[in-house]
């Protein structure tokens, strides 16, 4: 299995990307409850959540510990338990995985960081390759308003503060964020991801995510169906 | 030393001069790795040299994290390979590097041969292993302490010592018994360092010899790299 491969297992993985106050969160959230309304199976899993990983991710961040290599090895490794513990496992089962951020965060944040971008690419070499990435695409302001608008804190390493860019969190955010958006639509290119435009409402994008998805239900298992016919996916 | 690395390196971190030596010990458990290192240390600075040292896992970003891992039942082996990686990488920018950059020899209780050696003692591609140590930089010397599976274990037996879960492989399910795993285990990686041997430059050391013996032949071989004479007088201090 490799990221540059299509997976042989029965379930689906669907990912997230974007950068921070894209609305990426909002649209899986929403999007997973659809799914388990529909009767599918689904698993949640999101970037930074290792068991035996994120206690060590927490005191680096704490205490200024990290490198530009450091901070993405212990992503990696961050990534590699989940994938194994809870990411294939789903995947082997025939669930459908939504997953918020995949190894593309990684390609993005670290190349700015510096890290050779092949090295990176190798790191994450065993990923599976999701069936779907919806990257939504924002401005920087767009995001900057919603982070500053909403209950969403500018946190020291999501706003490049470890780069020394800017004293200024919410300037060092545009700047790198900026970087950001740049990696990633050369990745969009690189790895087939799928635009989203997330500067319109949520139900428009909400809409546009369930009729991309609507193709990748065929043949999955479903549990606890109601007897009428079930509504057709793409209708909100 | 010049500053070489199996890859593109580290990112950000100053390597421009390193007037210090980076010298390596491998070798499995109980071959007495930390023994030569410590009777290397004592000659050296008896000598005047400025000495550090550093081993697996001395992380102080990774160590308890790792310490936790291994607790634990569920350890996978892509996930065990980059957290000690990390430990690595750590250690590399953080205690390696600066001291190199202080003039010190710097003396690594193993390195990233010992993490590629178990990553692929379990599978794990090669080739992956290697471009993932693109951050390490190059060791000046490496000193591979060798010693066949059944030494090993009659050492740490007669010392009391017991078979480590972790270093008798017992999350691959070699063998029923701690004993046979032990040994299939170290088999393996005694496989994957005699694989490394050429492609890495060790120097190999036969661990079977007298403790004498075999710090002979290292302080033989680090004279050579770091002044000849250092043989020919005994310590100022009179630690020989």
């Amino acid at each position: 299995m490799s990221i540059r491969e299509p997976h042989k297992y029965s379930g689906r993985l669907i990912v997230v990307e974007g950068i921070d106050g894209s609305g990426k969160s909002t649209q899986l959230s929403l999007l997973q409850t659809f799914l388990q309304s529909e009767g599918y199976d689904v698993s949640f899993t999101e970037w930074n959540s290792s068991p035996i990983v994120k206690d060590t991710t927490k005191r680096g961040k704490k205490k200024n510990l990290f490198t530009p290599t450091t901070f993405s090895l212990i992503h990696a490794t961050d990534f590699a338990d989940r994938h194994e513990r809870s990411i294939l496992p789903p995947l082997q089962a025939g669930l459908i995985v939504l997953a918020d951020r995949w190894a593309y965060t990684a390609f993005a944040r670290d190349a700015v960081r510096g890290c050779d971008r092949d090295w990176i690419r190798n790191l994450y070499d065993f990923a599976t390759r999701p069936d779907l990435v919806l990257y939504f695409r924002v401005d920087i302001d767009t995001s900057v308003a919603r982070i500053m608008g909403g209950r969403m804190q500018l946190k020291y390493h999501e706003a490049g503060m470890d780069l020394g860019l800017s004293a200024d969190p919410i300037q060092s955010f545009r700047l790198f964020q900026s970087k950001v958006l740049e990696e990633y639509d050369a990745i969009t290119e690189e790895f087939a991801l799928t635009a989203l435009d997330a500067k319109r409402s949520v139900v428009e994008q909400q809409r546009e995510v369930r009729k991309l998805v609507k193709p990748l239900l065929k043949g999955l298992r479903r549990h606890g169906l109601p007897k009428h016919t079930p509504r057709a996916a793409g209708e909100a | 030393m010049d500053a070489k690395f199996y890859g593109a390196g580290l990112p950000k971190c100053d390597t421009a001069s390193l007037p210090g030596h980076l010298v390596v010990i491998e070798g499995a458990d109980g071959v007495g790795r930390s023994t030569h290192i410590e009777l290397l240390q004592g000659w050296l600075e008896g000598h005047g040299f400025a000495v550090a040292t550093t081993g697996m896992v001395r992380s102080a970003l990774t160590q308890k994290g790792i310490e936790a891992a291994k607790e634990g039942h569920n350890f996978d082996r892509t996930t065990m390979s980059l957290f000690y990686a990390t430990d690595l990488a750590d250690r590399i920018e953080n205690e390696i590097i600066p001291a190199l950059r202080s003039g010190f020899i710097v003396l690594a209780d193993r390195y990233v041969y010992t993490t590629m050696a178990r990553g692929a003692a379990r599978g794990l591609d090669r080739e992956w292993l290697d471009r993932l140590y693109g951050f390490a930089l190059m060791p000046e010397r490496t000193f591979y302490l060798r010693l066949d599976p059944d030494e090993l274990i009659r050492r740490t037996l007669r010392r009391g010592g017991e078979l480590d879960y972790w270093e008798s492989g017992r999350d691959i399910g070699l063998a029923p018994d701690l004993y046979t795993s032990f040994r299939k285990y170290q088999a393996l990686l005694l496989q994957e360092f005699d694989r490394m041997t050429e492609r890495y430059g060790f120097s190999t050391i036969d661990a079977s010899n007298t403790v004498e013996e075999v710090q002979a032949e290292l302080r033989r071989e680090l004279a050579a790299m770091l002044d000849p004479s250092l043989l020919l007088a005994p310590a100022p201090d009179g630690t020989d």
